[in-house]
């Protein structure tokens, strides 16, 4: 249960909603609730799509981006489903059927190519190396002159990893092929520029920035070959049918501007002191993913001879809410495919802890769950037959 | 707290009875594997002349409601004799905790494996079984039904995921029908070799999936 006494560490799942974006949310449910289609009908109407473009130029503008290249989707789900499936749509006779993505990638991107192979595509997933970067050269080597489209995450969902989209975004350019990136958890918590950066669709969303859940945004850089996915009426550019969530858009704005650099560095320190005292105090731990090269909210940590579920129980229990990789965890019964595609075995992957980091945390909250998570991993460990040798050895 | 476990799972997942090890066993067994995300290890002892169970440990490395089984059946099987203690099932266990989510099914179950293949291992050493029987589909159809269906929280045979089994020098080839891209077949089809290839007069175990 979340109540005041809660310590919500899993702010990549979902974070808490800023009482500022409700307060602008506010009005678009009572006072203000026409929707833009109907501009030409009533005033009310009008006043709906000001807010509504204002928002969008809010958005776009923190992608560097013009606001009729940024859409509103129900999500980050939503947006790469129409990333990807939209681009092999328009493309799909024009210049072949081959993909390319990562082995790490979230499920909406991952999902999306095994629906689209089902579908007569070809996808290459490419292998990451141990700290989860994709390999450039292979990258290189991967594209066809029937790719359509590169699909490469800007930072993992799990374990944080932050790749080179500059150096991706290059290559794609240079051999002429789309660039998508998921940037559902860096987006206004690192820079991505457009004008810097070749890429040409990028998925961004609400929830994980302290807005609203249910609203995402797709970036489409101008001119690039997307078709419709969702049919109906002429909204969002005619590229998204469906009546525009108003509240949901003026929130998702309102939040991404109450997002400091001072805020993602005080977030990085308790990323930075997570890991270290972790690492340091409680033996037999690995880190998940690379050390700086990772998301500043971001850490994960796999705890050796103990299973996930089993630790994120008893945390709860304490009063921290946290997630694993663990198989027992998931409605798939299969471990982390990102534990895996690092190269990391079962036991790594069901051991796995991942803390995520939001506003509503602080340095207590971090020393507080290190003291709880030290006894929890003691305990577990006394119960285990694994690495039991190793633990006597130690004592 | 909101749980998806019974008030009853979460005590005996605080506070497991039974933990632990006993050096010089009469009986123990390991079943399940990281792999499979549950182990546990089971030690009895057993009165020599009354075959009854006096004193029984175990250990686990997985989730809730595998710690909770352990614990639980380690007090079901505790001054019952090898026979009644064989007999325990994994419902039995499951109703004395309260009900277990059908998703955890197989995380539970092994528990239960562990104190019947611990009873085995006692009952091998103690040469109360008799030689070695080849495998037959008896034999492996019964090992299936300690698989479980994810979806179900039962059995693979009784909730007729089995579409066929063939066993030919060594190699048993498994059939279930699911779709190959289903959610649960890389659960499944690692659960199916686990059970499957230990069975001694087996070498390799192939499953496939009807579309």
């Amino acid at each position: 249960m979340l109540d005041k006494t809660t310590v919500y560490l899993d702010n990549s799942a979902a974070t808490r909603l800023d009482e500022r974006v409700l307060e602008a949310m506010q009005p678009y449910f009572f006072d203000k609730y026409a929707v833009a289609t109907s501009e030409f009908a009533y005033s009310q109407g009008i006043e709906a799509r000001e807010s509504l473009d204002n928002a969008r130029e809010i958005l776009a503008s923190n992608l560097g981006a013009a606001p009729d290249e940024f859409i509103f989707t129900s999500g980050s789900t939503e947006s790469s489903n129409i990333a990807l499936k939209g681009v092999a749509l328009a493309l799909d006779n024009k210049k072949g059927k081959h993909l390319i993505t990562s082995k790490i990638e979230d499920f909406p991107v991952l999902n999306s190519a095994k629906a689209l192979e089902k579908q007569g595509f070809q996808v290459t997933y490419l292998d990451v190396d141990s700290d989860g970067f994709v390999i450039l050269d292979k990258l290189r080597e991967s594209i066809t002159k029937e790719t359509i489209l590169v699909s490469i995450q800007h930072a993992n969902q799990e374990i944080g990893t932050i790749q080179d989209i500059e150096q991706i975004g290059h290559i794609c350019r240079e051999k002429d092929v789309l660039f998508h990136t998921d940037a559902t958890h860096t987006f206004t918590r690192i820079p991505l520029d457009v004008k810097n950066i070749p890429v040409d669709l990028i998925t961004v969303a609400g929830h994980t920035i302290h807005g609203p859940k249910g609203i995402g945004g797709l970036y489409i850089r101008q001119g690039t070959a997307i078709a419709k996915w969702i049919d109906g009426g002429f909204q969002e550019y005619d590229l998204r049918a469906g009546l525009e969530n108003i509240p949901g858009a003026i929130g998702f704005a309102r939040a991404s501007e109450l997002i400091t650099p001072q805020e993602t560095e005080q977030l990085q320190k308790m990323r930075d002191h997570i890991i270290t005292r972790i690492l340091s105090e409680i033996p037999d731990t690995t880190l998940n993913g690379h050390r700086w090269q990772r998301l500043p909210q971001n850490a994960n940590i796999s705890f050796h001879f103990i299973e996930g579920e089993s630790i994120t129980l008893h945390l709860d229990m304490h009063g921290f809410a946290v997630s694993t990789g663990s198989a027992c965890f998931s409605r798939s019964l299969e471990g982390s495919h990102v534990i895996f595609g690092i190269g990391g075995d079962h036991e790594r992957a069901h051991g796995s802890i991942r803390f995520t980091f939001g506003r509503f945390n602080n340095m207590n909250d971090v020393n507080n769950l290190v003291q709880v998570l030290t006894e929890i991993v003691k305990e577990l460990r006394s119960i285990s037959p694994l690495g039991k040798e190793k633990q006597e050895e130690k004592e | 707290m909101k749980s998806p476990y019974s008030e009853t799972v979460l005590e005996h997942f605080r506070h497991p009875h039974n933990v632990g090890k006993i050096e010089n066993a009469d009986g123990k067994a390991i079943e399940g594997s990281p792999a499979c995300g549950d182990m546990v290890s089971v030690y009895i002892n057993v009165h020599p002349d009354t075959k009854t169970i006096t004193d029984i440990k175990f250990e686990s490395y997985g989730c809730a409601s595998n710690i909770a089984t352990g614990s639980i059946i380690t007090e079901l099987a505790k001054g019952k004799t090898l026979d009644e203690a064989k007999k325990i099932s994994w419902k039995q266990a499951s109703d004395a905790l309260g009900g277990l989510p059908k998703i955890k099914a197989h995380c539970s179950v092994l528990a239960v494996e562990g104190l019947r293949s611990a009873i085995e291992n006692y009952e091998e050493s103690h040469g109360l079984i008799k030689e070695r029987i080849p495998t037959t589909l008896e034999i492996v159809r019964a090992r299936l039904r300690k698989v479980m269906n994810p979806m179900a929280g039962l059995d693979l045979v009784r909730t007729n995921l089995v579409q066929d089994i063939e066993i030919d020098k060594g190699t048993v080839r498994v059939v279930v029908n699911l779709p190959e891209d289903h959610q649960f077949t890389p659960a499944i089809k690692e659960e199916i070799i686990e059970k499957i290839k230990p069975l001694w007069d087996i070498k390799e175990v192939i499953v496939e999936f009807t579309q």
